[in-house]
């Protein structure tokens, strides 16, 4: 126990600011993933299915190379530092999300569009009115998934200098200092979990209430 | 009000789904497009709303090609009810009914009152507004398909088979109750079916289809009495044919005006009595204005008479009931599904005022077919009704 306040007497300010840059370099990625898959994925649903599942194809490939490759791959490009870290693992998470939304899209019953639009809503009143919500469960299903994906690839930005709680377990295991290693994997797992916690409860409070019901 | 000139519908530039329709629509006019499926009936609505360009020719809504209007336009000011009746899962009840006012920008309380209005159209409980899709039956749900399209009050609503998926009691009672509403609220109707006793009991004017073309487009009456051509008799049926006498004679006509009455304040004795003298087994029960209340039978009777005086302390079994000025023509069918032997007919007020037994019926049917000589041979009526049944 007393070893346990040692350590965070000497490392806590450390650990605080690493654990606020992992939530940060997570989040940015995130941010930037909903902010890109999902509207692709909608817009995928808009155009030719061919053209849709190739677009998919092609992020499905880019989501079997090895993570670390990816962020070596930024280096060349991007430099490194965390915005490179920000943009490489962004790229990783966008495969679950942008699936899971062009299936949930793809999924909602052709009929209910051909009805929204014989009542005169406009392409986009269907997307907002009657695309999303009904999509809204298996979207999230996406999002929670990459995030907890997320939090876990973060730790590896450490590698190209973006920060993270990845510094404290590579420090650790680069010097055989097990201490470190325990202090920045306890506090992913518990993000990971925190995380897990939060979505799956703004999961239930933004899917329509009349589809509660009906998932069961 | 509308109008088709010369509109085709060619897909693959060789298949007519639709060939060739010229018709005009009156204001107002209930129109029934019938014909067995693939027909086009789905085609022909759909291009009225645009779902559907048309290949060639021209559609006018008041005198206006549809064609060039702005279609989100369009077709907030028609109704329209898919086959499939497409209510929204994750909308309650209210947002499904004022959707269009809503894309429309009216005020929440205006499309709360508009939502409470309508429901109160087919005698739905406001309490059903909060309800979602899913936590109502099927009958429930083709009413709100049908007044989700009546609520920005489009003078024009578009049809598709609303009472398809219904068994055949719950049909006919929509098919009442729309046609009834339809006369108070004026609107243009077109409708499709491929039922030839909704299109006869609904229609003002009936357009039958085949293969994409009008076979034949007339009143209920002028269809029924001047088939174009064997198609439309092999459509109608042989069994319509035989009752179209029916269907210009209303139920007033043809009922029996002194059926065994009883009030409810009469004693269970009195019952007995009158049942004895009439030489029946049940007594129609009104109150003391005439109105109908149900009927008792002598078991009813028999199992209540120690402890009841009177027919007011039974409780009475309900029937199904006619308006006397309903056609004969609906009612057969109704009297058969049924599977009763008789129906009590009402006025406007619910009042007693005849009864229409399967029998008459039967002689009905029987005159068409032999005149009035061959009323007697006895096996001839048991044939007559087998056929029937
Ligand atoms: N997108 C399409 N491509 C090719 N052919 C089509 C298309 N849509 C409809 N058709 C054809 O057009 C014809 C008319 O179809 P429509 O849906 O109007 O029939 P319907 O009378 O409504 O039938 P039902 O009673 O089964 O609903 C059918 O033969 C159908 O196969
Ligand atoms: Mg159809």
């Amino acid at each position: 126990m007393n070893t346990v306040i040692e350590f965070l007497q000497t490392n806590g300010g450390e650990m605080l600011a690493l654990t606020g840059q992992h939530l940060f370099i997570t989040l940015g990625a995130l941010f930037l993933g909903i902010l890109f898959a999902v509207p692709l994925g909608v817009i995928l649903n808009k155009v030719p299915s061919k053209l849709g599942n190739f677009v998919i194809g092609i992020v499905s490939i880019l989501q079997t190379f090895p993570s670390l490759a990816i962020l070596a791959f930024a280096i060349p490009i991007l430099g490194v530092g965390m915005f490179p870290a920000i943009v490489a693992l962004f790229v990783y998470s966008l495969l679950p999300m942008l699936r899971n939304t062009y299936v949930g899209i793809s999924g909602v019953d052709p009929a209910l569009n051909e009805s929204g639009k014989g009542m005169g809503m406009s392409a986009w009143e269907r997307v907002r009115h009657v695309e999303l919500p009904l999509a809204t469960p298996v979207i999230m299903s996406g999002i929670r998934l990459a995030t907890v994906y997320l939090v876990g690839w973060a730790t590896l930005a450490a590698f190209i200098g973006g920060g993270g709680l990845g510094d404290f377990i590579f420090n650790g295991l680069n010097h055989y200092q097990p201490e470190f290693i325990i202090a920045g994997a306890i506090p992913v797992t518990l993000m990971a979990l925190l995380f897990e916690f939060i979505l799956s409860k703004l999961e239930k409070s933004i899917t329509p209430k009349g589809l509660r019901n009906l998932t069961a | 009000m509308l109008t088709f000139e010369h509109v085709s519908k060619i897909y693959n530039g060789e298949n007519y789904a639709v060939k060739n329709l010229s018709f005009e629509i009156d204001r107002g006019e209930f129109i029934v497009f019938i014909g067995p499926s693939g027909c086009g009936k789905t085609t022909t609505m759909k291009m009225i709303n645009r779902l559907i360009d048309p290949t060639e020719g021209v559609i006018t809504i008041d005198g206006h090609d549809a064609q060039v209007q702005d279609a989100v336009q369009l077709r907030r000011d028609i109704g329209y009810v898919i086959q499939q009746i497409g209510l929204f899962p994750h909308m309650s009840i209210q947002e499904n009914v004022t959707l269009v006012p809503k894309l429309m920008n009216w005020s929440k309380e205006k499309r709360k009152e508009r939502a409470k209005e309508l429901l109160a159209l087919v005698d739905m409980e406001e309490e059903f507004l909060a309800r979602y899709p899913n936590e109502l039956s099927g009958g429930q749900q083709q009413r709100v398909g049908v007044l989700r399209a009546l609520a920005a009050d489009p003078p024009l609503i578009l049809m598709d088979e609303p009472f398809g998926a219904l068994d055949p009691i719950t049909r006919d009672t929509l098919q009442d109750e729309f046609k009834k509403l339809q006369q108070r609220i004026g609107k243009t109707i077109i409708f499709v079916t491929h039922d030839m006793d909704e299109a006869l009991k609904l229609a003002d004017r009936i357009v039958m289809l085949r293969e994409g073309e009008i076979v034949q487009m007339g009143t209920p009456d002028e269809i029924l009495s001047a088939p174009a051509n064997a198609f439309v008799e092999d459509f109608i049926g042989k069994d319509r044919l035989l009752q179209s006498r029916a269907t210009v004679q209303t139920v007033e006509q043809l009922m029996n005006i002194t059926p065994a009455t009883i009030t409810e304040t009469a004693t269970t004795s009195k019952a007995v009595q009158v049942m004895r003298e009439k030489r029946v087994d049940a007594l129609l029960v009104t109150n003391e204005y005439g109105t109908l209340k149900g009927y008792v039978d002598i078991e009813m009777i028999e199992s209540h008479r120690k402890q009841s005086e009177n027919i007011s302390d039974i409780h009475l079994t309900t029937l199904h009931t006619v308006k006397k000025d309903a056609y004969v023509r609906d009612s057969v069918s109704r009297i058969l599904k049924l599977g009763v032997s008789y129906v009590p007919v009402v006025d406007d007020d619910m009042r007693l005022v005849g009864i229409l037994t399967r029998a008459s019926l039967v002689d009905l049917v029987y005159d068409s077919i032999w005149g009035d000589e061959g009323a007697a041979a006895d096996e001839q009526e048991a044939v007559l009704e087998e056929t029937i049944l």
